[in-house]
């Protein structure tokens, strides 16, 4: 056995997945949280404009669902457990920090697409057709990864305090939310906000998730599922080697 | 020390240093650990051991120098090295979320066991340390002393070759104390090397083969307590009492006798030749009538070695 293989490495980063859904996903609250918090925003804007069609808030809601359950637990994971002396275990654990950070995105991908799935099924129960259901399948796997990413990169300043992270992570993650297209069509915003939505990953998701619904896009398909291609691997390789940079700081 | 020949190190620390903003930490330090042996490193309270424990652990890296654990180097084959060692640290860092065996399950899978090794190894070591019937329990509901048994049965799930210790006995109660330093005799006893950290000097005269002993970021001894306690002290002193009463001006005209001052019904004698202070006590016995009814010699405690060896040069 080599433990620094590549396989040895995926096999723990597995290890340390299983312990964050067992320590930090299965709580009653966070699973309400990842459900009713996106449930709520959607609700809000459904009452409020009215003249937006079900099916254009359902995909919407499908988008914020998988962001905001994505990026949920994972910025605090780091800090909960430089606080709680675990973090320290791992480091001396024959382990490396790429497989760590990987242990804690597969924990957040398998979250986000269980909850996200939730909501598929309420657009489906609510009369909504899907058109593209293979594409949604991997458009949910590829943004799930891309969106755990960014929870990962939420979780890089080295504080051990959690509601700093928590607190960074909410100034980020709801401006995402308005600038992609989720609550306002991309056709009808002003120019300046098309410029911040074409930089924004859950633009293209949700792109894709209403072209699954509705067989209608703003961006050609292949360009949405190239730029969330190249938003993940950014964001992965980005995560991996600025947590690799400030994990000593943490100790 | 065991044997005539050294084994091989198993730790080799090379002018490792650590500096935190303007002040140094870790300075230089250098040391080996043998094969089998259980090294304690002793130092006061912000002396460097923690940080220096930390880097040879891969915990944090070094600013300068080298650690080659087991044959790997600590930075450039962090993974390796860190299969062959096992870690207890000063506070228990369980999942307390998790019950004891899911620890012991998350560790076995960290450590690359088969799942069947690792259920097997659990039993056993829970066994062990006593934890065995409430191992389905969660590890907050567990007092300090059975976390701290816990991590060590966490810290040794792949039977490693080498153990790091970080104060494991500190504010534990006599039990846990007990069955710790047990265990730790026993598996040194198996052959694993065993790096011991503590505060406790009876800890380590008891335990320890060779300690070192870290000042301000720097090593200022090394070497067997026995050897240390003697190598600080060259005065020696011997508590000898009589069946009678013998006048202080005769024990102190006696040869060799630097002093002797009384001490309850007893006399204390210093010396820097304790065999012929020895010799003339029992001389002036025989010459004076007066048995002696008891005769120590007092060596020095690792204790005062410690205090010694910190406390010199002090800014």
């Amino acid at each position: 056995m080599n433990p620094a293989g590549f396989s040895e490495q995926v096999h723990r980063a597995w290890a340390i997945a299983k312990k964050d859904i067992r320590i930090y996903y299965f709580k009653g609250p966070v699973l309400i949280f990842g459900v009713f918090m996106p449930v709520f925003l959607f609700l809000a804007f459904f009452m409020g404009s009215k003249q937006l069609p079900l099916s254009f808030l359902i995909s919407g809601l499908v988008g914020m669902t998988l962001f905001f359950t994505a990026t949920a637990v994972s910025p605090a994971i780091f800090p909960w457990e430089g606080q709680a002396k675990t973090l320290e275990r791992l480091a001396s654990c024959p382990i490396t920090i790429e497989a760590i950070v990987f242990g804690d995105m597969i924990a957040s991908i398998l979250f986000g697409i269980g909850i996200t799935f939730v909501t598929v099924i309420i657009g489906l129960a609510l009369g909504l057709s899907l058109l593209h259901g293979i594409m949604l399948l991997a458009a949910i796997l590829l943004a799930a990864v891309c969106f755990s990413a960014i929870g990962m990169l939420l979780a890089v300043p080295p504080t051990n305090v959690p509601s700093n992270i928590m607190m960074l992570s909410s100034l980020i993650k709801f401006p995402l939310v308005f600038i992609s297209g989720i609550f306002i069509p991309l056709d009808q915003m002003p120019p300046w906000g098309l410029a911040l939505a074409v930089c924004s990953p859950l633009t293209y998701f949700t792109d894709l998730v209403r072209y699954a619904f509705t067989g209608t896009d703003f961006f050609p398909v292949w360009i949405d599922i190239a730029a969330l291609a190249v938003f993940t691997l950014v964001f992965t390789v980005g995560t991996m080697y600025l947590h690799k940079r400030t994990m000593p700081k943490r100790m | 020390m065991r044997g005539v020949n050294p084994m091989p190190a198993v730790i080799h620390a090379s002018d490792l240093t650590k500096v935190f903003g303007k002040s140094t930490a870790v300075d230089n330090v250098s040391f080996d650990v043998r094969e089998g042996e259980i090294f304690g490193f002793l130092g006061p309270n912000g002396a460097g051991k923690t940080t220096t424990t930390r880097m040879l652990t891969g915990v944090i890296p070094p600013d300068a120098g080298t650690a080659t654990i087991l044959g790997h180097d600590i930075r450039s084959e962090p993974v390796q090295a860190k299969q062959g060692f096992g870690v207890v640290p000063e506070t228990s860092n369980a999942y307390t979320d998790l019950t004891a065996w899911q620890n012991l399950m998350l560790m076995g899978e960290l450590y690359g066991l088969p799942r069947s090794q690792a259920e097997q190894r659990s039993s056993d070591l829970l066994g062990m340390v006593g934890l065995l019937e409430r191992k389905d329990q969660k590890v907050q509901a567990y007092s300090k002393g059975m976390k701290q048994r816990l991590i060590l049965a966490m810290a040794l799930i792949h039977e490693p070759e080498l153990l790091f210790l970080d104060e494991p006995t500190s504010g534990l109660d006599v039990q846990s104390t007990q069955m710790i330093l047990n265990l730790l005799r026993d598996l040194n006893k198996q052959g694993t090397t065993i790096f011991l950290t503590t505060h406790n000097m009876e800890e380590a005269n008891r335990l320890c083969h060779r300690v070192g002993i870290i000042r301000a970021g720097k090593i200022v001894a090394i070497d067997a307590p026995e050897k240390l306690k003697t190598a600080i002290d060259r005065v020696h002193k011997i508590e000898v009492s009589f069946d009678r009463e013998v006048s202080g001006d005769a024990l102190k005209a006696l040869p060799s006798v630097t002093g002797a001052n009384r001490t309850g019904d007893k006399w204390q004698i210093t010396t820097d030749n304790r065999d012929a202070v020895i010799h003339s006590l029992a001389s002036f016995s025989q010459q004076n009538g007066a048995a002696i009814v008891t005769l120590n010699t007092l060596a020095p405690s690792l204790d005062d070695a410690f205090l010694r060896l910190t406390q010199e040069e002090k800014p």
